[in-house]
């Protein structure tokens, strides 16, 4: 008896100690998923090598429930993307938006590919037209048939 | 002919050289300084519970006044460095200096105050950070210059040197009490 009683306390203590240990909340994985969706595309201001959904800084952790927030509000991602960027501004997103300050960001590397094949084709045509200009003279020639011939 | 073709082997050590620069300036960048989008807009409001009494504060409470808004923690370090030069601006100038003790315990934030002396006007107490998220808190300590029309002039981000004190938050504070 004395032993049954024990090993129900011990059943009973280790339950509550396992319940502690689970997470508190169980979380809509609708809302996670988005969640997600959105935080993977913004910066991390704290570890700015990490973007929101993954971080684990405090700040981010914030920022994630604040963002859950806003979904549990019925914002829509352009609202919470706009909530984000009125705050820490477009540094934040890791796609900025394109506008007068990031037209050399998002066009730069397909000017420098025009350049690059500007010069490809000016380097080219160089090259063909000075195989094309040593044409032999006539006398040249004869003298090449000569040795040939020989 | 010839002198054409010189001139093309120029543009890869031209590309380099205009490479090297755009990287040097770079370098002088410190990427943890985010410009504030809240610069000329209107302090974001709120009503927070008072450090130490039960009242409450609110930006509104100091339309009129050129004002500084300092987000600070006792669990903040570099608040340590900036906390003797915060006491000395609060000893030679009559500016009010409003502390955001953010997410942090209160009994700590009057741990502070009472261990290090306390340079503040008043303390509003952000406990769960989200002023500091409607600020655009993201590193503490940060201070905030807000004129007259409680609009945003100047964000120090990390904490108020001599220098910057000297050379650009008061030369601003003065220009903007006029």
């Amino acid at each position: 008896m004395k032993i049954i009683f024990t090993l129900l306390c011990a059943l009973l203590l280790s339950t509550s100690v396992l319940s502690k240990e689970a997470t508190p909340v169980a979380r809509d994985p609708v809302t996670e998923a988005r969640l997600i969706d959105l935080a993977k595309d913004m910066r991390c201001l704290v570890c700015q090598n990490e973007s929101l959904a993954a971080s684990d800084a405090d700040l981010a952790k914030d920022l994630r429930e604040e963002i859950r927030q806003l979904i549990a509000q019925g914002k829509t991602d352009k609202q919470i993307t706009d909530y984000m960027v009125q705050r820490y501004g477009n540094f934040i997103r890791y796609k900025p938006p394109v506008d007068a300050t990031t037209y050399a960001l998002w066009f730069g590397p397909f000017l420098l590919l025009l350049v690059a094949l500007g010069v490809l084709i000016v380097v080219v045509k160089k090259r063909n037209k000075q195989e094309e200009e040593a044409p032999l003279s006539a006398q040249q020639q004869q003298q090449a048939s000569e040795l040939l011939g020989e | 002919m010839r002198k054409s073709i010189n001139l093309w082997y120029a543009i890869p050590l031209l590309v380099f050289v205009g490479l090297v620069a755009f990287m040097g300036l770079g370098l002088r960048h410190d990427p943890h300084e985010v410009p504030s989008p809240l610069i000329n807009q209107s302090a974001p409001d709120f009503t927070l519970p008072q450090l130490g009494n039960n009242q409450t504060l609110s930006p509104r409470d100091f339309l009129g006044q050129v004002w500084l808004l300092n987000v600070w923690a006792s669990w903040c370090v570099s608040c340590r460095d900036e906390h003797p030069i915060l006491l000395k601006f609060a000893r030679d100038y009559k500016v009010p200096l409003i502390g955001l003790d953010y997410k942090d315990r209160p009994q700590d934030g009057e741990g502070w105050v009472t261990n290090y002396g306390n340079p503040y006007t008043k303390i509003a107490v952000d406990l769960d950070g989200r002023v500091g998220i409607n600020y655009g808190v993201y590193g503490v300590p940060e201070t905030y210059v807000i004129d007259k029309k409680g609009v945003i002039r100047y964000k120090q981000i990390g904490p108020i040197t001599d220098d910057a004190l000297k050379n650009t938050i008061l030369p601003l504070i003065k220009d903007l009490q006029q």
